[in-house]
C-alpha cells in the first residue's frame, strides 16, 4: 500500500495518495483556492493549468497553479490570500 | 535561479498524444530530440497521469523515448522566442534556453467555457476539468454530478466519473437529437468508434442523457447546490454537488501564432506533411483541427518524420490522416453551438474571471482591444484563454496580436539575461 502524503491546507492536516495534486488536496479539505478581485471564492475550473483559477500559496510562494503541482510531504498550503 | 541551455535537432512542444508521437517518430532517425511540456507528467490531457499512474499509451511511449535518448522536460512552460530557433521556457525554479533546428508544436486544446449566472461558483468546473481533478486525487465517491455542454468529451468524462463512484444525475447535451443521430450514422464508417460507443452505452446505462438541453444558472452560496437547466422548453432544477460543464474544445494556438504561423478559421494552417506557413515549424494534433486522439497520433507521426527530414515517410501517412480528418469535420458540424447559448449571461455575470469583468460592461465595447483597454478583460493571468473564446462566441471579437510572455512568467525569469542574444532584444523586451 503506497504511503499517503501528509500536508496542511490552511493549517488543517490533509492526507492524499501519492501523485495527487495540491488542487485535489484543497478540494478534499473543502477549501477554495483563491478569492477573486471582488472577493468571491474561486476554485479549479480547467484542471489543466491554463485558467489560473486554482492559483494559491504553497510553502510561502504565491500564485502557484495548484492543479499542476503534486503534493509533497509537509507542504503548507495557504488559500486565504488573494 | 539557474539557466540551462539545451540544443536539439528537433524540439517538440507538448507531451500529449501528438507530441509523444512526433518525438517518437523523429527519434527513430537518430536525430537529437527534446520534448517539453507544461504538465508535471507526460500524456497531455486525455492521457493525464494521476494517482492511478500513467496511461499505458503514454507510459509505453515515454519508455521508448527514454531508450532512444530523447530529453524529456516536464513542468516546462514556453513563454518567449527571443531569436530564431530559440525558445525560452520557465520551470518551477529555473529558466531553459531551448535551441532547435526544427520545431514541432503539439500544444493541444483546452475546453471552451461559456458564461451563465453562477458559473463562477466553486464546484462548477469544466467537464475535463472535473475529470482532471478526480484523476489527480479528489474522491468523487457518492457526489452528485451533473455534466452539461457539448461534445464527445461529456460522455467520456461521464463514464470515467461513474466508474470512480460518482452519482451521475444527468448529462445535458446542447446539440439536438437529430444532429447526434446524423453523427451516429457517420460513426458507422469508423469501426473503432462504434466499439467505443458501445462501451460507453454500457458504462452509462441508466444515466439520463438529454439532448437540446443546456445550463441556465448555477445556484449555491459558497459552493454549488443546484443547477437550472433548459429542457424541452422548460426550466428544471437539478440538485448536485458538481457541475462539469464544457462546450467542446478550443485549440491552443498562442505559441504558433506568436511564431508567425498562419491561422485559418482559428486553426494552424499546415500542409500534407504538417508543416506550417513558417519554414521549419510543424504543427500536429488539435491546434490544426479538433479531431481526437487517433488523428493527433498520426499527425504527430507525420510531423516527427518530416521534422527529422524524412519527408517521404511522412507523406506515406497522409492518407491515414485524411480518413481520420473526416471524423474531425463531422465533430465540428455535430457539436456546433446553438444561438440560445449567447443569451444566458446576465449583466452581472462574470466573463473575465481573472479581472472580474461582467457581461454588462463588455457588451458596451466594440472590440477585443477596446474591451482590454477599457475593462482589463483579457489582461489577467489566463491572457484571454478563458474569456477570449467567450467573447468570440458572444460578440464575434477575435483577440489581436499575441505578445510575449505568452504564458505568465516570474519577474526574476524575465530579468535574467540570455546568452548569445543581442543586447537590444533584452531592452526591447523590457519595454513590452
Amino acid at each position: 500500500m503506497p504511503e499517503e502524503i501528509m500536508l496542511t491546507v490552511n493549517g488543517q492536516i490533509v492526507r492524499m495518495p501519492p501523485g495527487a495534486t495540491v488542487a485535489a488536496a484543497i478540494a478534499t479539505a473543502s477549501a477554495y483556492c483563491r478569492s477573486s478581485v471582488n472577493g468571491e471564492p474561486r476554485t479549479v475550473l480547467c484542471g489543466m493549468g491554463v485558467c489560473f483559477e486554482c492559483r494559491t500559496e504553497i510553502d510561502g510562494r504565491p500564485h502557484q497553479r495548484s492543479c499542476q503541482i503534486v503534493c509533497s510531504p509537509g507542504m503548507k498550503v495557504n488559500t486565504q490570500h488573494l | 535561479m539557474r539557466t540551462t541551455e539545451k540544443q536539439f535537432d528537433v524540439l517538440v512542444v507538448g507531451g500529449g498524444p501528438a507530441g509523444l508521437a512526433a518525438a517518437s517518430s523523429a527519434a527513430e532517425h537518430g536525430v537529437r530530440v527534446g520534448l517539453a511540456d507544461d504538465n508535471p507528467a507526460l500524456g497531455g490531457q486525455i492521457w493525464r497521469k494521476g494517482i492511478a499512474g500513467a496511461y499505458p499509451q503514454a507510459e509505453n511511449c515515454s519508455k521508448k523515448l527514454q531508450s532512444a535518448g530523447v530529453e524529456i522536460l516536464c513542468g516546462a512552460r514556453v513563454f518567449d522566442c527571443p531569436s530564431p530557433n530559440l525558445l525560452i521556457a520557465e520551470t518551477q525554479d529555473d529558466l531553459l534556453e531551448l535551441r532547435f533546428r526544427k520545431l514541432v508544436l503539439a500544444t493541444g486544446a483546452r475546453e471552451r467555457f461559456l458564461p451563465f449566472p453562477g458559473w463562477t461558483i466553486p464546484n462548477v468546473m469544466g467537464a475535463g476539468g472535473l475529470q482532471a481533478l478526480v484523476k489527480s486525487g479528489y474522491s468523487i465517491v457518492g457526489k452528485k454530478v451533473l455534466l452539461a455542454g457539448t461534445g464527445p468529451l461529456l460522455l467520456a468524462v461521464a463514464a470515467y466519473l461513474r466508474a470512480h463512484g460518482a452519482q451521475l444525475v444527468m448529462i445535458c447535451e446542447q446539440a439536438s437529437l437529430w444532429q447526434l443521430a446524423k453523427f451516429g450514422v457517420c460513426l458507422l464508417k469508423h469501426r473503432d468508434k462504434i466499439t467505443q460507443a458501445r462501451v460507453l452505452r454500457k458504462d452509462l446505462a441508466g444515466v439520463p442523457f438529454v439532448t437540446s438541453s443546456w445550463p441556465v444558472a448555477a445556484e449555491g452560496n459558497e459552493a454549488l447546490k443546484a443547477v437550472l437547466i433548459s429542457r424541452g422548453g422548460r426550466i428544471e432544477k437539478i440538485d448536485c454537488d458538481f457541475l462539469g460543464c464544457g462546450f467542446h474544445l478550443v485549440p491552443n494556438t498562442e505559441l504558433a501564432a506568436f511564431l508567425g504561423c498562419r491561422l485559418r478559421q482559428g486553426f494552424v494552417e499546415v500542409d500534407h506533411i504538417q508543416q506550417s506557413s513558417e519554414a521549419g515549424i510543424f504543427c500536429a494534433g488539435e491546434p490544426t483541427g479538433i479531431g481526437g486522439v487517433e488523428l493527433s497520433v498520426v499527425e504527430g507521426q507525420i510531423a516527427g518524420h518530416a521534422a527529422a527530414g524524412q519527408e517521404d515517410l511522412a507523406r506515406s501517412l497522409f492518407s491515414r490522416s485524411q480518413k481520420l480528418r473526416k471524423f474531425a469535420d463531422t465533430l465540428d458540424r455535430t457539436f456546433a453551438l446553438r444561438p440560445e447559448l449567447r443569451a444566458l449571461a446576465a449583466a452581472e455575470t462574470i466573463i473575465c474571471r481573472c479581472e472580474d469583468v461582467a457581461y454588462g460592461r463588455l457588451k458596451q465595447q466594440t472590440s477585443w482591444r477596446a474591451a482590454k483597454l477599457q475593462t482589463r478583460c483579457g489582461m489577467g493571468p489566463c491572457q484571454g484563454r478563458v474569456c477570449g473564446p467567450q467573447t468570440e462566441f458572444l460578440f464575434g471579437w477575435s483577440p489581436d496580436s499575441v505578445r510575449p510572455p505568452i504564458f505568465p512568467a516570474r519577474v526574476e525569469t524575465l530579468g535574467t539575461p540570455l546568452r548569445d542574444v543581442e543586447p537590444d532584444y533584452c531592452e526591447m523586451r523590457g519595454q513590452q
